[in-house]
């Protein structure tokens, strides 16, 4: 058997773009979750849609595009509509069924902080910003999270929630009434967590060659292991093929 | 009646100190033309809203014009930080006001239609409904569920860019959408900007895609090229080659006054700006032709 040589990020997309299945309606961000659609509807879910927030419905990019509103995303997309009806008529209403989100900070039960290190008033690192990712993470059917495993980025508790998981677990998230289920997967660069029943944060799958240890080393809160712990598959050359010499062949993300 | 006028007389006449501006496109349409002319005329203290501040307001908070940014999104799209922004934040020199993009633009809506707020349903993260008094929680007096509201947002001025526009500024838009059509509704004062000027014959062409009418626009001012680094559908493309460059410039207060010495205050208008960029960002930011399948409205 050939071993395949792959980077971390690809090994994030790749697992990402497993989880995605045909017929969804995904609302997609640039960058690695962007990476990770194409490659899902090249593959597995060649009926997959995907809804961006600058009002873009069914696009198929024909070039990697860099930011969230690149024109490639228009040109043959099946509609285009104003921010306020994708966030209404798509995303409030239920139309989407996943969302992808990421952020400098992911805790014990999956909420994210994008917003501020440190102190709101008084910031020691100024973040962007919610964006779309505030109600992305509420309403989407299910959520993935995309982020390399470090200690820095996995505290217990974040400093500041700019989007929902399952606030401190126990069922928090069900009370607030809010319709999506929350974040199903954390897609990292060592594995993926997946929620337990009380929403904490759990090591579910391995990527080949990573060890539990090297995952709770760069966690900061100590890390449960699933009963059902597996070892994801590796990339298959074909994933890689079409990663490279189709998505991003100019090696912008990858 | 004609509004046209140039585009550093609208900013003239319209703009004053201490305004609220909307400058509308979410990554199409943003107005760097216009930006750049607030810069040169030189005005202080005005409260920059937009749902990603985007290189435009960076580059209006570098030039000292800026006393308060509202905002949704502060990153450079798809590059990183707002360089000169998160600097005015993180040292207290900056007051600014923050939402979601969603909430940002229920924001617009509401005050382009007239509403005293704008109903969404709970989102469950706490801490920038905290964060922000603007978010209140009220009971939905049918149900008895709580709903967040926010409050309308009516910018004095609105600055919003189009792909061809007649002389009374009805304007015909197509890509991106974004919230132009809001903004401009929600504004005391609209300025259009348009890459062509056409006559009124082409827009009553193809009355559905009139996203802004000519009876809330106050000033029509053909800009070519206004939107550069953003872009325009079907015009030029994104100059995501200066967007990355831009990260570099903001580094340091020293080069974001050398860009703008050369870029802004050593130009006259957007004309001049364009001819500086040469043939050959010209040619790179050409797209190819993709033509849409004629309608038939019918004619009865």
């Amino acid at each position: 058997m050939t071993v395949l040589n792959y980077n971390a990020t690809e090994l994030m997309i790749v697992n990402a773009a497993r989880l995605l299945r045909d017929g969804d309606q995904v609302f997609v961000g640039v960058g690695i979750p962007n990476l990770a659609c194409n490659l899902a509807r090249r593959t597995h879910a060649p009926n997959m849609q995907m809804i961006y927030e600058a009002g873009v419905i069914g696009a198929q990019p024909a070039r990697l595009p860099l930011s969230i509103g690149d024109p490639t995303l228009v040109s043959g997309a099946t509609s285009v509509c104003s921010m306020y009806d994708v966030f209404t008529l798509y995303l409030q209403r239920g139309n989407v069924d996943v969302g992808f989100l990421g952020g400098a900070q992911i805790d014990q039960f999956g909420n994210i902080n994008a917003t501020v290190i440190g102190d709101y008033e008084n910031p020691k690192v100024r973040l962007p910003g919610s964006g779309g990712s505030m109600e992305i993470a509420a309403w989407a059917n299910r959520c993935y999270i995309i982020t390399p495993h470090q200690q820095r980025r996995f505290p217990a508790r974040v400093d500041f929630r700019t989007s929902m998981g399952f606030l401190n677990g126990g069922g928090e998230r069900a009370k607030t009434g809010v319709r999506g289920g929350g974040p199903e997967a954390v897609v990292t660069d060592l594995g993926i967590l997946k929620p337990d029943g009380n929403g904490e944060m759990t090591l579910a799958a391995l990527h080949p060659g990573c060890s539990i240890e090297q995952v709770q080393e760069n966690t900061g809160w100590p890390l449960k292991v699933s009963a059902d712990l597996i070892t994801t598959e590796p990339p298959k050359p074909d994933e890689l093929r079409i990663l490279r010499e189709e998505l991003d062949p100019q090696g912008i993300y990858i | 009646m004609s509004k046209l006028v140039s585009l550093s007389e609208a900013i003239h006449s319209s703009v004053h100190d201490g305004d609220l501006i909307y400058a509308s496109g979410f990554t199409h349409l943003i107005p760097f033309a216009a930006g750049h002319e607030i810069i040169r005329q030189g005005f202080k203290d005005l409260t920059l809203a937009r749902a990603t501040p985007d290189l435009i307001y960076d580059q209006l908070v570098a030039a000292g014009c800026a006393g308060k940014v509202v905002f949704s999104y502060m990153g450079n799209p798809g590059v990183g930080s707002l360089r000169c922004m998160r600097a005015a934040i993180e040292s207290g020199s900056l007051v600014w006001e923050e939402y979601s993009h969603f909430s940002m633009i229920s924001r617009l809506q509401a005050g382009a239609s007239g509403l005293p707020f704008m109903p969404m349903k709970q989102t469950g993260a706490g801490d920038l409904e905290a964060a922000n008094p603007n978010y209140k929680r009220v009971k939905d007096p049918y149900t008895g569920e709580e709903v967040l509201v926010v409050p309308p947002l009516s910018p004095d001025i609105a600055i919003v860019h189009v792909q061809r526009a007649d002389a009374e500024g009805n304007a015909h838009v197509w890509g991106i959408l974004g919230e132009q059509r809001e903004a401009a509704f929600a504004a005391k004062r609209v300025i259009l900007t348009a890459e062509e000027i056409v006559d009124e014959a082409i827009i009553r062409s193809d009355p559905n895609r009139t996203l802004i009418p000519g009876l809330i626009v106050d000033a029509v001012c053909h800009v070519p090229h206004c939107a550069h680094p953003s872009y325009t559908q079907g015009y030029y493309d994104r100059d995501n080659d200066f967007y990355l460059a831009w990260d570099k410039i903001s580094r340091d207060g020293k080069s974001v006054k050398a860009y703008l010495d050369e870029w802004v205050f050593g130009l006259k208008n957007r004309t001049e700006y364009w001819q500086k960029l040469g043939p050959e960002v010209h040619e790179k930011l050409k797209p190819e032709p993709l033509l849409s399948h004629p309608v038939d409205y019918g004619k009865y």
